[in-house]
């Protein structure tokens, strides 16, 4: 077969992405564990570990440069070159959001949580299932599968939409409450967010398969206005 | 041949239907591709897949070997080129060529782009000729000092441009070139492909290349070519040139262009 060198450089890269995609998944589901438990010690290590997240998201981008030039990619092997690019990114800044939650659990020092945590766990979980799947989908270059992950970005915004709430009022009851409540919206914040980078990570994939660069779907409109209604 | 009215189709040149036989054997079949002016269109595909036969059919140069023939009609300015009146010479002058290999004439630089407009009619003054022709193939700095030494004595890349100077100076509408650079070193093939960037202003180029690269870089228009089951190479795909490497249609165009086919 013709150009078999590349296509297991493809494949490598592949492994990479998902090896890079499992640490993500894996600091986002830590980082909640450890605020739901008030281990700091747990968040040092999260924190810490960002770095070695941001290390592969490097080496996979210099892999990509270094296909690029030396294997002209054209079409299909383009594509998947070029999203990939922006996959790592994406992932990259996943991390960065539990690396942001880790912290927060880490400045809050010694005070106790506003409330027991049983929203965002629940939002993290979706969030790091959708990042999984769609991860699976990428490898496999799946589109139906792709397509039907971010639909699940609904339930986040909804719980997301629940804990704001839930937090205003807090805050309206206590207003001395407004700095603990804060740290915590900001977490749910951090967890909305990743579930709406999973899908840009959707569709790319749909860009690999079929050269066609379009939402997959916009919910978002309709979820920031029954936030300030 | 009529001169261009001024309502002038976008198209220079349009196949219909063009087949190319030699002797019995169908080389080409069934191609249907529309030539836009001031465009560069490329012509890529497989080895033996009648690339070159198609690109010389734009200029009536098939019918210097024996047994060609065509079926189909070939439009230059809406005019049937194949016409029992059209003259074949006249053709060339308005439809130019480059080939593979640099083939200055065995003369002085001056004479290589005079010769051919003098023979032509040219009658205007030839040193103006003859610089605006050198100047136009960026190679007027390399040569203004030795334009009575040998064409021959240049490096490959500044003949393959003098051999362009050479086909300009008859005023064609059309430049054909086949393979331009796949006998130069990266550096004079890219003056080449710079150089068709300009001369596409004021010119309609079609090359076909190898150099898959090289159809990406420089044409903005794609022509895709294989063999068929019949063993004629026939245009499987024709689309802006971005498109055709970006998210071809045809699983065949994928295949060629990602280096799979085979």
């Amino acid at each position: 077969m013709l150009r078999k060198t590349f296509e297991g450089e493809i494949q490598q890269l592949k492994d990479d992405v998902l090896l890079l995609g499992s640490m993500v998944e894996q600091a986002i589901l830590d980082s909640v564990e450890a605020l739901k438990k008030r281990d700091v010690k747990a968040s040092e290590r999260i924190f810490a570990e960002d770095a070695a997240i941001n290390k592969k998201r490097f080496d996979i981008e210099n892999k990509l440069m270094v296909l690029i030039a030396t294997q002209q990619p054209m079409a299909h092997d383009l594509r998947l070159l070029a999203s990939t690019m922006e996959i790592i990114s994406e992932l990259e800044r996943m991390g960065d959001y539990a690396k942001g939650i880790a912290n927060i659990n880490i400045r809050m020092g010694d005070a106790p949580l506003l409330k027991p945590l049983i929203d965002v766990p629940r939002m993290a979980q979706i969030g790091a299932d959708m990042l999984h799947r769609a991860l699976t989908a990428f490898v496999n270059e799946d589109v139906e599968m792709a397509k039907s992950i971010p639909i699940q970005d609904d339930e986040v915004d909804a719980l997301y939409n629940q804990v704001y709430h839930e937090l205003m009022m807090f805050i309206i009851q206590d207003p001395k409450t407004i700095e603990r409540a804060n740290w915590l919206l900001w977490v749910a914040h951090n967890l909305e967010r990743v579930a709406d980078r999973v899908t840009n990570i959707c569709e790319r994939t749909v860009f690999i398969v079929t050269g066609e660069m379009k939402e997959i779907k916009a919910t978002d409109d309709e979820f920031w206005k029954g936030q300030h209604s | 041949m009529t001169q261009p009215s001024t309502e002038r189709s976008p198209f220079v040149l349009e196949t219909k239907d063009l087949g190319i036989f030699y002797g019995d054997f169908r080389a080409v079949a069934s191609v249907n591709i529309p030539i836009e002016r001031h465009k560069i269109t490329a012509i890529i595909g497989p080895s033996g897949c009648g690339k070159s036969t198609l690109l010389r059919a734009f200029n009536r140069m098939n019918e210097l070997s024996t047994g060609t023939r065509i079926e189909g009609e070939v439009l230059f300015e809406g005019e049937n080129l194949y016409h029992p009146m059209v003259d074949p010479v006249e053709v060339r002058y308005r439809i130019g060529m480059v080939f593979q290999k640099p083939n200055p004439f065995p003369k002085s630089i001056y004479e290589n782009i005079a010769w051919g407009a003098r023979i032509h009619g040219y009658k205007g003054k030839m040193e103006e000729l003859v610089e605006s022709c050198l100047r136009q193939a960026a190679l007027w700095d390399e040569v203004k000092d030795k334009l009575t030494q040998s064409g021959l004595a240049l490096s490959g890349g500044q003949q393959q441009r003098l051999c362009i100077a050479r086909a300009l100076a008859v005023q064609p509408e059309v430049i054909l070139m086949d393979e331009p650079a796949s006998a130069l070193d990266p550096i004079a093939t890219l003056k080449i492909e710079e150089l068709m960037q300009e001369l596409k202003k004021n010119y309609t180029i079609v090359i076909v290349t190898h150099n898959m690269q090289q159809a990406a870089r420089a044409s903005d228009r794609t022509a895709m070519m294989m063999i068929n089951h019949e063993r004629s190479g026939t245009v499987i795909e024709f689309n802006e040139t971005q498109k055709i490497f970006t998210n071809p249609k045809d699983k065949r165009t994928e295949d060629y262009v990602t280096g799979r086919f085979g």
